[in-house]
């Protein structure tokens, strides 16, 4: 912290007062000149090298959402008194909780880890687990299921296969020694995230409400405690260096600081606060992700009786040489801290000892409205903690609408040549189904435990990955991710409609109801006024729609940044949405299991090839508009696909959504190799398409269900009293072959090989197959 | 035939899971004597020929290319074996 030019003396606040010419390295650190100033002003003289470094943290665009803050009131402004019903924790916890009935909550949440990841995929995709479960525990509830949303560049980029390898690897690292099952997620390929891959994880825990636990530090007199592993020089400067900045900007201060995580020390850190939290031995508690302790006791202090008392002299350390300025901003993995009430402090530390984890007291909460550090007896931090954590610089960027938007709307796929004849559809069908992106991710997805803990009713490939709460009543929820980024290209307020209506989707077809909403916002720079517009577009677009499907967002993330040069990516904002049922037995598989069922489509198509898998893989086209998305219609469908199941007249169904028609059949095939016999005829004259239209139009609100035959009257009947659009087009057979009747047939053969050898081709043999 | 002995260690900042592993290990046997334990990896490697200038600064280019990851590791030694 200090440069040549200045001895190295410590920076107390006394001396802070007394040197007010000090020159101080705070641009390097990130800050803006006039925020620097505004730190000046807010505490009457310079701030002390420590002070700096938690102001230049807390404040940098990770930690303070200073340029999302005014778009992101938008999810807290939307909402009905239906919405709110089952929301017992909302945003700006660690993460949002959900009642699921039963005295059963669910709490979930999905985050950011991209920059890490490209810089160290491996360790940055394993902490970017270990971040998102600590949010989880930090809630009281018991993490059960991780999930990842993945976008990578290019497939043949030879830089991809190191960003993916690491990725992947990493992420099954963490999550298979934690013990945790990964229930499904996306993984994109696209040039736009070449040098900025996109890693959101998502985790989802379980608790019964009266474990309810807040990052509060309420209570004069009550302990402050650091727990887990020892502070390291890791991730020093990684919140605002890494998750703030351009990696073009690199000097000699901005080198990349990224941290190591150890899965088993925080596997026992989640046993140790669930012990903890059952026994009532802590009042608040936090864990500590970004910006270490400078947040961690920033944010308890503003979230409670307002001050605290630190002793930084009691941190635990790994390396004895740390300066107080980097322990402040240390990002070491596996850390949580506590607010303990004196009377129960040795039965908290029993129980810390109990698991071998490590502890010291650092101080308490105090009522003078004031956070002070101490270090070697001298003052170096004394500050209101809300200027801090809650009261950083807001900004009003600028936003331009994108001046080169109009000739991309303007450019439409729909007068791309389409294929005629059988033959040249099922070239274009082969080609779609082995696509980077449409293509089969079980190189991923195998090197990931699906099933332990015993609860996992469904994964990937389905829609949504399902879990099983409660083991005596089958209560469960179901979770899905997903974003269009393409979409969000052409129109980004649409394309964040689209997302939610797709998850939300998703998981209505798993069974489930859909409950509550995470948000993980990928954009490019903020200081980008197109980005900008770009941002806040999607978060009325997403605000919008949560309003009408009345669904809350109970938390997430943002991260800007997201660029390559100054080649932003497609603005990406990925949408998580969590449903319950009250049975996980009633779950509807995405996949055919019997032959002689009809197949139904559900839903009208439309001639809306624009942002299209199909333009995108045959003709390389990206422009136009998005399809059209009726969020009523979301609803009925999904009351219908409930109402369908409540009756047993489901038996399997599986969502529309890239690559069309023709891709969900064949994934519904291909789930357990049910064949199937489809005729597209009525759905050519009632909707009024052609068949190549019919087979790769992503028009949205449709679902392909199969009925047994027995019900089919009444499965008919349930669409028509709901005047729901409902054809039946095929039915399953025994063989593992799709026929397109009058068009061409793919063999078990064709299928698989077109739909599995993509990724093995660039990324080596598929675990376990 | 020489032999060129690469040493990687995870760069002294950096958390090292395995060598706190270790250490838990040593306090459990009552070797009480330590305070840390850090792994690194040791790379041998046989040179077909002679270790001329060239050789070495190839393996130099390897050693931070490849057998370390130097975001996270350091190259701490390089050695000629006859």
């Amino acid at each position: 912290m200090t440069d040549a030019t200045t001895p190295a003396v410590l920076d107390t606040v006394a001396n802070a007062a007394a040197t007010p010419e000090r020159q101080q390295p705070y641009a390097a650190l990130g800050l803006k000149p006039d925020e620097y100033e505004r730190i000046k002003e807010i505490l009457g003289r310079r701030p002390t090298s420590g002070e700096l470094a938690m102001y230049s943290v807390m404040w940098s665009e990770h930690c303070s959402y200073k340029s999302s803050k005014p778009y992101l009131r938008q999810f807290g402004q939307k909402v009905t008194p239906a919405m709110k019903k089952n929301l017992m924790v909302g945003m700006g916890e660690n993460a949002g909780v959900t009642d699921i009935g039963d005295g059963w909550a669910v709490t979930f949440k999905i985050e950011s880890h991209n920059h890490p990841s490209y810089i160290e995929p491996f360790q940055g995709a394993a902490t970017g687990v270990g971040g998102i479960v600590r949010d989880i525990i930090s809630m009281g509830a018991r993490p059960v299921a991780v999930m990842d949303a993945l976008r990578f560049g290019r497939i043949d980029d030879p830089d991809t296969a190191r960003v993916v390898h690491g990725v992947v690897a990493g992420i099954s690292f963490y999550s298979n020694c934690l013990g945790l099952p990964n229930i499904g997620g996306e993984t994109y390929f696209d040039s736009v995230y070449q040098a900025n891959p996109l890693v959101n994880a998502l985790a989802v825990g379980v608790l019964r409400h009266e474990d309810l636990h807040l990052a509060n530090a309420r209570g004069v007199g009550n302990r402050v405690v650091l727990f887990g592993a020892r502070t390291g020089g890791d991730g020093i400067g990684g919140a605002s260096i890494l998750a703030s900045d351009t990696f073009a900007e690199g000097g000699p201060t901005k080198r990349p600081a990224v941290q190591v995580g150890d899965p088993f020390a925080e596997k026992v850190l989640i046993e140790c606060c669930l012990e903890l939290f059952r026994l009532g031995l802590v009042e608040g508690i936090q864990d500590l992700g970004a910006a270490g302790i400078s947040c961690a006791t920033s944010e308890l202090a503003s979230n409670g009786d307002g001050g605290m008392f630190i002793e930084l002299d009691s941190v635990l350390l790994r390396d004895p040489t740390l300066t107080a300025e980097e322990i402040l901003m240390s990002e070491s993995q596996e850390r949580m801290m506590a607010v303990v009430e004196p009377a129960k402090l040795d039965a908290f530390l029993e129980v810390v000892a109990k698991w071998d984890v490590e502890t010291s007291v650092l101080g308490e909460v105090t009522d003078t409205g004031r956070l002070v550090i101490q270090w070697h007896g001298e003052e170096i931090v004394n500050v209101d903690p809300r200027t801090v954590a809650v009261d950083g610089p807001v900004y009003d960027r600028p936003v331009a609408y994108p001046a080169w938007l109009d000739a991309v709307q303007a450019d439409t796929a729909s007068v791309l040549e389409r294929p005629a004849g059988g033959e040249q559809l099922k070239l274009q069908v082969l080609r779609l189904l082995g696509s980077a992106n449409l293509a089969d991710k079980r190189w991923v997805t195998n090197q990931y435990d699906s099933y332990v803990l015993g609860n996992t009713a469904l994964t990937f490939p389905d829609d949504g990955g399902m879990v099983r709460v409660d083991e005596e009543t089958g209560l469960g929820f179901a979770v899905a991710t997903d974003a269009n980024g393409r979409w969000c290209y052409l129109d980004p307020y649409q394309g964040a409609r689209l997302a939610l209506a797709e998850a939300y989707r998703n998981v209505a077809v798993t069974g489930a109801t859909p409950v509550a909403v995470s948000d993980c916002l990928n954009f490019g720079s903020p200081e980008n006024p197109e980005v900008m517009w770009q941002f806040s577009r999607a978060v009325a677009g997403l605000s919008d729609a949560c309003l009408d499907l009345e669904i809350p967002v109970t938390g997430g993330n943002v991260s800007f940044y997201n660029q390559t040069g100054d080649v932003p990516i497609h603005p990406t904002p990925v949408v998580a949405v969590l449903g319950t049922i009250a049975d996980v037995a009633e779950r509807i598989p995405s996949g055919w299991q019997d032959e002689g069922q009809n197949i139904y489509l559900l839903g009208e198509t439309r001639l809306e090839l624009d942002g299209s898998a199909w333009a995108g893989v045959v003709h390389q086209h990206l422009g136009g508009l998005p399809p059209a998305v009726n969020l009523d219609r979301e609803r009925a469908l999904a009351d219908l696909i409930a109402a369908g199941n409540a009756q047993n007249l489901i038996s399997a169904a599986h969502d529309l959504s890239d690559g069309g028609l023709i891709q969900a059949l064949a994934e519904s095939v291909l789930r357990f190799g049910i064949g199937a016999r489809v005729f597209l005829g009525e759905v050519l004259e009632r909707d009024g398409v052609d068949i190549a239209t019919a087979l790769f139009s992503e028009s949205t609100g449709r679902v392909i269900v199969s009925v047994p035959r027995e019900d089919d009257v009444r499965f008919r009947g349930l669409c028509e009293g709901r005047g729901f659009p409902v054809v039946r087009i095929g039915v399953t057979d025994a063989g593992s072959a799709l026929e397109i009747q009058d068009q061409f047939t793919l063999s078990a053969a064709e299928l698989v090989d077109a739909h599995r050898a993509t990724l093995p081709e660039r990324f080596g043999a598929v675990v376990g197959a | 035939m020489p032999t060129i002995v690469v040493e990687v260690m995870p760069k002294a900042e950096i958390l090292d899971p395995q060598g706190k592993a270790v250490l838990g290990a040593l306090g459990r046997l009552g070797k009480t004597g330590y305070s840390g334990v850090r792994i690194g990896k040791r790379f041998e490697l046989t040179v077909d020929g002679e270790v001329t200038d060239a050789v070495l600064a190839e393996v130099r280019e390897l050693a931070d290319d490849m057998l370390a990851n130097t975001v996270i590791e350091d190259v701490v030694s390089i050695e000629v074996q006859p």
